[in-house]
């Protein structure tokens, strides 16, 4: 079972470290790990994606909060939340097929960020299983490079992540 | 103007400590001079190792932080055992240790080591302070941090630049706000009515007590909720010393190396209100059994303890003292019913400990029993890991006093500089280490900071010449095959300890040990008495 998991933290440094060493040292597993500051810029908003059961997730829970740095802990509940990546796709081009693959950017959404003689690169922000849909897609082409953020996700409606 | 090392001192000094335990180096020396004019005793140790065992010994006699002091590179990384001994034992600890000049950080240079980074799992929290203005901040945290919540040792680490940059002037702050660390103590009221009400219908409820009692300070209101209920109660290594040994309700140390009725009656019982315990693996080594059998009320500080180990019916989340006076108000003149007293009386009766002696040698159960006896009530004993730690735990018979190990973490060497720590700490407690040989050379340079400093510890090696436990791990388990567990060659102890100016004798019969034990007991003089000890004495009864 997949669970995601938003931690607001101090803006500190050192504060990552700690956060990521707890999951390596009791081997809990992390699929997906963004960082980055928030509204106030004391605090910053790590979102995890990981695995594991009810007992394993409870555990990275209660070992969160029990990191001095760590102001807050919400396992966000599936369905009633919006997550999102953003990935760069560089795909092999050849002029006679550049309108195909501008043709599959606007069937997907995605955009086109640069064209190039034998390339074109593709930005695309969207959940990971939509992303999946857009490489499985491109892949006959040739992808020559992807980067990919890690998921961020917040809670649909008034529900929210605050100190 | 006040520079940062005079800073460190006064917030030491307005934390209340008196005694520190240290190793000076090159990047400590501004503190260390600052340290040099202040009415602060400071205890050079013979490795910093035993600063930080120093420091636990210390805060556990004190019930307040110890302080251990190192300089970079290899005095902070020496620290390392020290610190994560106290943070598995939960003991709360400062460790302060220089490091190079802020200018220097990240480049390699002379006796730079990452301390704060390599102590990431052993410390409840750590500070590389950047700035002299934090230090006051940064102290008050710490000892805020180290002492409340789960006790635990922190970490302040503090390049050389900030002990000598000066800045206007020195406050320390009154309180500690930090947003993201608010331990909760109250406990639960509707989870502690549920609690009482399951402890109201439970047919054989035991209590199960850990180290937690005991930092916290609630080991007579322990007393008081079992002897209202008249509940027995077990202990933990961790928890030896809620009780004293020989009252009516207790019924011992549980688990692997435990007594065999507290055990029983782990087995038997349908409730066990565990205090203050982690429950791990040495205390309960099959917990998917114990939660089949009995129901579970687990309290503790620290929620990430509890359905850690074993899973819980109740969970209270608290510190112990206030939830025990909920306990004791609530329970509304409950008693357990006569079947179970009968049978737990029983166990308690029948228990009886077969002790093979062996001629020419001392039987260490035996006499750690009769040494109860000799020492004044409120005695502190220290014990090291190994076999020596099991015939303590099992034999001693603690009256007012305190037991001193290391269950959590065992720490080899640990007894000596803990001892050294809770002399200093608690100067007419009388305080005595049990060690073995095998543990007693891995500390005994500090023989040299014990005559130094004049302290009155009496120390017993119970020598056979074995890591006698590994061995008799190799007896039961390696087909008796004694790989690396034989101390043959050993130096003379007594000779040795003479050497460090300290009265030594050796004995091989209990009468003999008894002898120079009533005579040493209550002089003033450091001592070390070493007992012949037959290699196949076990370590359980």
């Amino acid at each position: 079972m997949k669970y995601t998991l938003s931690i607001l933290v101090e803006n500190q440094a050192g504060v990552l470290s700690k956060i990521s060493g707890m999951f390596s040292r009791r081997g809990f597993n992390i699929d997906s790990l963004a960082v980055g500051v928030t509204y106030d810029p004391t605090v910053s908003r790590i979102t995890v994606v990981t695995r594991g059961d009810e007992y394993v997730v409870e555990q990275i829970e209660k070992q969160l909060n029990k990191c001095i740095p760590v102001i807050k802990v919400k396992r966000l509940v599936e369905g009633e939340f919006i997550s999102r990546e953003l990935i760069l796709i560089k795909v092999h081009c050849a002029a006679a097929k550049r309108f195909e693959i501008i043709k599959i950017a606007e069937l997907t959404g995605a955009k086109v960020v640069d064209v190039a003689n034998t390339t074109i690169t593709l930005e695309y922000c969207e959940t990971a299983e939509k992303i999946q849909t857009l490489t499985d897609l491109l892949k006959p082409y040739g992808i020559r490079e992807i980067v990919r953020t890690g998921t961020i996700a917040i809670d649909k409606g008034k529900a929210e992540v605050t100190i | 103007m006040i520079s940062g090392a005079d800073i460190m001192v006064k917030c030491l000094q307005a934390e209340g400590i008196d005694v520190v335990f240290g190793y000076p180096g090159a990047t400590i020396c501004p503190f260390y001079d600052s340290l040099y004019d202040s009415d602060i005793k400071h205890i050079l140790v013979r490795q910093e190792q035993n600063a930080a065992h120093a420091a636990s010994g210390y805060a556990r006699a004190k019930m307040k932080p110890g302080v251990c002091i190192a300089t970079s590179g290899p005095g902070a990384t020496n620290l390392i055992t020290g610190i994560a001994t106290a943070y598995m034992d939960s003991i709360p600890i400062i460790a302060i240790t220089g490091q190079v000049r802020s200018d220097l950080l990240g480049s390699d240079s002379f006796q730079e080591a990452d301390i704060t980074g390599a102590c990431e799992p052993f410390t409840k929290h750590s500070y590389l302070v950047k700035k002299t203005e934090d230090l006051p901040r940064v102290f008050k945290e710490a000892f805020h941090i180290a002492s409340t919540g789960r006790p635990g040792p922190v970490l302040i680490d503090i390049p050389m630049d900030i002990q000598t940059n000066e800045i206007e002037s020195f406050e320390y702050p009154d309180s500690v706000n930090i947003r993201s660390y608010k331990p909760n103590t109250k406990g639960h009221t509707v989870q502690v009515k549920r609690a009482v009400e399951m402890i109201k219908k439970a047919k054989r409820p035991i209590i199960v007590s850990g180290g937690g009692v005991l930092s916290s300070g609630a080991k007579l209101k322990l007393r008081k909720f079992a002897e209202m209920t008249q509940i027995p109660v077990l202990s933990t290594m961790m928890g030896i010393g809620v009780m004293p040994s020989d009252h009516p309700l207790y019924l011992g140390m549980l688990g692997t190396h435990g007594r065999q009725c507290a055990n029983e009656a782990l087995h038997s019982t349908d409730l066990a209100i565990v205090c203050g315990a982690r429950l791990g693996d040495r205390a309960i080594a099959a917990p998917n059994q114990m939660e089949k059998r009995a129901k579970i009320i687990h309290i503790d500080i620290d929620p990430a303890e509890i359905g850690k180990n074993v899973k819980v019916d109740i969970p209270i989340v608290g510190d112990m003292n206030n939830v025990l006076k909920s306990f004791i108000e609530e329970i509304d003149g409950f008693k357990i019913n006569d079947e179970w007293d009968e049978k737990v009386k029983d166990l308690k009766a029948h228990f009886q400990s077969k002790i093979s002696t062996f001629d020419g040698y001392v039987e260490p159960r035996t006499l750690i029993g009769k040494l109860s006896s000799m020492l004044k009530a409120k005695a502190i004993l220290c014990a090291d890991v190994g076999q020596n730690q099991i015939w303590c735990a099992n034999n001693f018979r603690i009256r007012e006093g305190r037991f001193f190990t290391t269950g959590g973490m065992g720490t080899m060497g640990y007894s000596i500089p803990a001892a050294i720590g809770a002399k200093l700490g608690l100067k007419k407690r009388d305080v005595v280490v049990v060690c073995g040989d095998g543990s007693f050379q891995m500390s005994l340079n500090e023989l040299s900071t014990i005559k130094q400093n004049h302290l009155n510890i009496k120390i017993i090696v119970m020598r056979n010449y074995r890591l006698g436990m590994v061995r008799e791990l190799q007896d039961n388990n390696y087909n008796g095959r004694h790989a690396a567990t034989i101390l043959n060659e050993e130096p003379d102890i007594v000779a040795l300890s003479k050497a460090y100016g300290i009265d030594s004798v050796e004995v091989s019969s209990n009468e003999d040990a008894e002898k120079y034990i009533s005579r040493i007991v209550d002089n003033d003089e450091p001592f070390v008495l070493v007992c012949r000890v037959h290699p196949d004495t076990p370590s359980i009864l």
